[in-house]
């Protein structure tokens, strides 16, 4: 495998990565925003005490990815950024709102009037920004963002704005809101009456998710034909029915109570969401004209970055551990 | 204005407000270090609330500071897209490393932030350091970027296309070693003049109250030994900019013609057209001793560039005397505190020292912005001196008007809250603790 090939995949493994935590962290503001019943003030602060030690961290991820990907794949940044102008520019603003409304929000006054209005910027702003990042991963697999000498072609509208990219856009938004109901309930295994509705919450999410999941494949094959077509490798049948066996599974252990495991197969379910796209997207980073060859930069960057990147994790893994011990440790 | 106008005010306003954020979260972190430091030698009380309660205002700075941090990093590519094309490869790499400080950075401020209870004061401490080095290490690596906009090198040019990349060579760029002694000075600096202005605040009110004078002694120390150490680095940085981008330094000093034994142009009103600066102070050759340590060496002046190669001459040259008065005036302010205490050996809280204390407050962040100013516009026409113009470099996205006026909206709505947030975090369960001198 080419060199530049396994950045890909260091960039892909960091999306997975940001999908498992900061994902969550947005359908915890989701679940904010939809707090409800005699327990809601309750709920907020479960919530609000999963996300606060954590997000920051958790964010990174997604630095990282930008910063991979322009340092690795610069003409691939270059038509991505312009292609995707408009839809970027709002996940920004998404996630400067919700980022400064989160905290906020907690330094603020404590009465409830103050914190409402923060509350709603924060979960405003957590619903929409998946939104727009599934509608950039769709455009990215569209196959309508075209390049001609290097030049984007198609415009600022091309792929975003298409049933397909809406589909990915909502299923984002489920995907989150399921993967953080589904942590919540092992977040507050002392609390049995949250965790029950956190359980009813994460049962409802993963339901509908079906549907929309549904809605995206039927999609896909007009939408993202060159993708659709992957599917007919031979792996694609293993990648299904691996990924339709976790969430299953995590519907049916969320039905008998077993959050742990179900908070595992969440986890299973989300990560071959986005390893399966990622096969099916793969060698392209801009489906049909830029793969990750011919928009690589020079080889000593690349085997820079590549060193760059092993001593950030030996650094970063145990850190990251050590954060997660302090605060997601079983409490005794 | 044209798109390419609103794509240079979107990121000179992006980058003005992050920078804010950014400097200041290099300093807390330090200063929050030593409050508990030495709350674990000492044992008061004090210096822990200290801590804690400056750990409340960094945590709003730093959350801000980290969205619109990434804002920046989204706005190369959506502002800037051929430069990042071009660029990418080459000063992607102190980006990655800056990515990974970021990271270190995040999670030990979420352990700092909320273990105080769940882990040992000694290793609490450690957190904190590792948050203050990694903040550090962060601002290095970003600013050796900007070095290399001024002094691009790691890489060949050959029929216009970038070869033989050296990422090492293109971060350790000749430029970035006396620019990152800057930053770093200045966010120290500029960090402590400002929290020193709060606490002198709240000594006017009340000189007895330890836990301000506590604050303001370890706010005051960062400061006043920051800014000489600041002085210095700036004749470093100056003779580098004579050096090595003459226009920019002609720029700040309004020199526009080539001479030998050239004066130093203080204020006025400097006019391309005419070619001189009215209403000036000049130093007699001292611009000659300046830049090449020689009251008779020549200096030389816009006139040795091309018409189309020059920065706003006004802009440059009234950001740097702002900066460079900005850091005068501070260097008085701590040579006074350091008079006072070393003729009494004890906190200085002369009653018109801390309300000059007070009025400072902002001038570390005013010289923060106006050192900005002279580098980013100094550097015009060129994105990278000498190699790329900013107007090759821009997106063709037309309307920027609209996303330049949206952040410039946000950013002034997350302003006002972040000041009003900030003064309640001092003014609420305000600390009324009097004690020992």
């Amino acid at each position: 495998m080419p060199v530049e090939h396994t950045l890909g995949a260091v960039i892909l493994a960091a999306l997975v990565v940001y999908a498992l935590s900061a994902g969550a962290d947005y359908g915890g503001g989701m679940w904010d925003l939809l707090a409800s019943g005699p327990r809601a003030l309750r709920q907020r602060a479960a919530i609000e005490h999963a996300i606060a030690p954590i997000w920051e961290a958790n964010h990174v991820w997604l630095i990282l990815v930008i910063v991979v990907l322009f340092t690795a794949f610069p003409a691939a940044f270059a038509v991505i950024m312009t292609a995707l102008h408009i839809p970027m520019t709002a996940i920004l603003l998404g996630i400067v709102l919700r980022g400064s409304t989160f905290v906020f929000r907690k330094y603020d006054a404590q009465d409830d009037a103050v914190h409402r209005r923060w509350s709603t910027l924060f979960g405003a702003s957590s619903f929409f920004t998946p939104f727009v990042l599934g509608l950039c991963l769709g455009a990215l697999a569209s196959g309508e963002i075209r390049v001609v000498d290097g030049r984007l072609s198609s415009g600022f509208f091309a792929g975003w704005t298409r049933p397909f990219a809406v589909a990915c856009g909502l299923f984002a938004q489920g995907l989150f809101a399921f993967l953080a109901a589904t942590y919540l309930t092992v977040d507050t295994e002392h609390e049995p009456d949250l965790q029950e509705d956190f359980r009813a919450r994460a049962l409802v999410a993963g339901l509908l998710l079906a549907p929309v999941a549904a809605l995206t494949f039927v999609l896909a094959r007009d939408g993202a034909p060159q993708i659709f077509a992957k599917l007919t490798n031979w792996w694609a049948p293993f990648l299904v029915a691996a990924t339709s066996v976790s969430a299953i599974g995590s519907l049916v252990t969320l039905w008998y109570r077993r959050f742990r495991w179900a908070r595992t197969a969440a986890v299973g379910q989300v990560t071959l969401i986005l390893i399966g796209w990622g096969l099916t997207q793969y060698p392209h980073i801009v489906v049909p004209d830029l793969t990750l060859s011919n928009t690589a930069t020079a080889a000593s960057t690349i085997d820079a970055l590549q060193s760059a990147l092993v001593v950030g994790a030996v650094v970063l893994f145990p850190a990251f551990g050590y954060l997660f011990y302090i605060f997601k440790r079983r409490s005794t | 204005m044209t798109d390419f106008v609103f794509a240079r005010s979107q990121m000179a306003m992006s980058l003005a407000f992050h920078i804010i954020f950014a400097a200041v979260g290099i300093g807390m972190p330090l200063l929050m270090a030593i409050a508990e430091g030495l709350h674990l030698r000492s044992r008061e009380p004090i210096y822990l609330d200290l801590a804690r309660r400056w750990a409340r205002g960094t945590a709003i700075l730093f959350a801000v500071g980290a969205v619109s941090g990434t804002v920046l990093s989204f706005e190369l590519g959506l502002l800037w897209p051929r430069f990042m094309e071009y660029a990418g490869g080459i000063i992607g790499m102190p980006f990655s490393l800056e990515g990974f400080a970021f990271f270190a950075e995040a999670i030990f401020l979420g352990i700092y932030l909320y273990g105080w209870d769940r882990i040992s004061p000694v290793v609490h401490w450690l957190a904190g350091i590792v948050v203050a080095v990694s903040g550090l290490l962060s601002g290095i690596f970003v600013v050796t970027v900007n070095a290399w906009m001024n002094a691009p090198t790691g890489f060949e040019l050959v029929d216009g296309r970038v070869t033989k990349i050296d990422p090492m060579a293109a971060m350790l760029n000749p430029a970035s070693l006396q620019q990152v002694i800057h930053m770093t000075l200045a966010a120290y600096v500029a960090t402590g003049f400002a929290v020193a202005a709060v606490h002198a605040f709240f000594l006017l009110r009340d000189r007895s109250n330890v836990f301000h004078r506590r604050a303001l002694g370890i706010a005051l120390t960062v400061a006043a030994v920051g800014i000489p150490l600041q002085t210095l680095s700036g004749d470093m940085i100056a003779r580098m900019v004579a050096e090595r981008q003459p226009p920019k330094f002609a720029a700040m000093e309004a020199h526009y013609r080539t001479e030998a034994g050239a004066p130093i142009t203080i204020g006025g009103i400097p006019n391309d057209a005419t070619m001189t600066t009215r209403y000036a102070l000049r130093i007699p050759s001292g611009l000659s001793l300046l830049a090449q340590g020689d009251a008779q060496a020549s200096v030389r002046g816009l006139d040795s560039i091309p018409r189309d190669e020059w920065p706003n001459t006004r802009i440059v040259h009234w950001a740097f005397d702002l900066m460079v008065g900005a850091g005068f005036a501070m260097l008085i302010l701590a040579a006074w505190a350091g008079w006072l205490w070393w003729r009494r050996r004890r906190l200085p809280d002369d009653r018109w020292l801390l309300r000059a204390l007070v009025v400072a407050g902002p001038l570390g962040l005013i010289a923060v912005e106006a050192g900005w100013i002279v580098t980013e516009v100094g550097r015009q026409p060129w994105i990278i001196y000498g190699v790329m113009r900013t107007a090759d470099a821009v997106t063709p996205m037309p309307g920027l008007v609209v996303s330049f006026v949206t952040f410039t909206t946000v950013y002034l709505f997350l302003s006002v809250i972040v000041l009003y947030l900030l003064r309640r975090q001092f003014l609420e369960t305000h600390p009324t603790s009097t004690g020992s001198r």
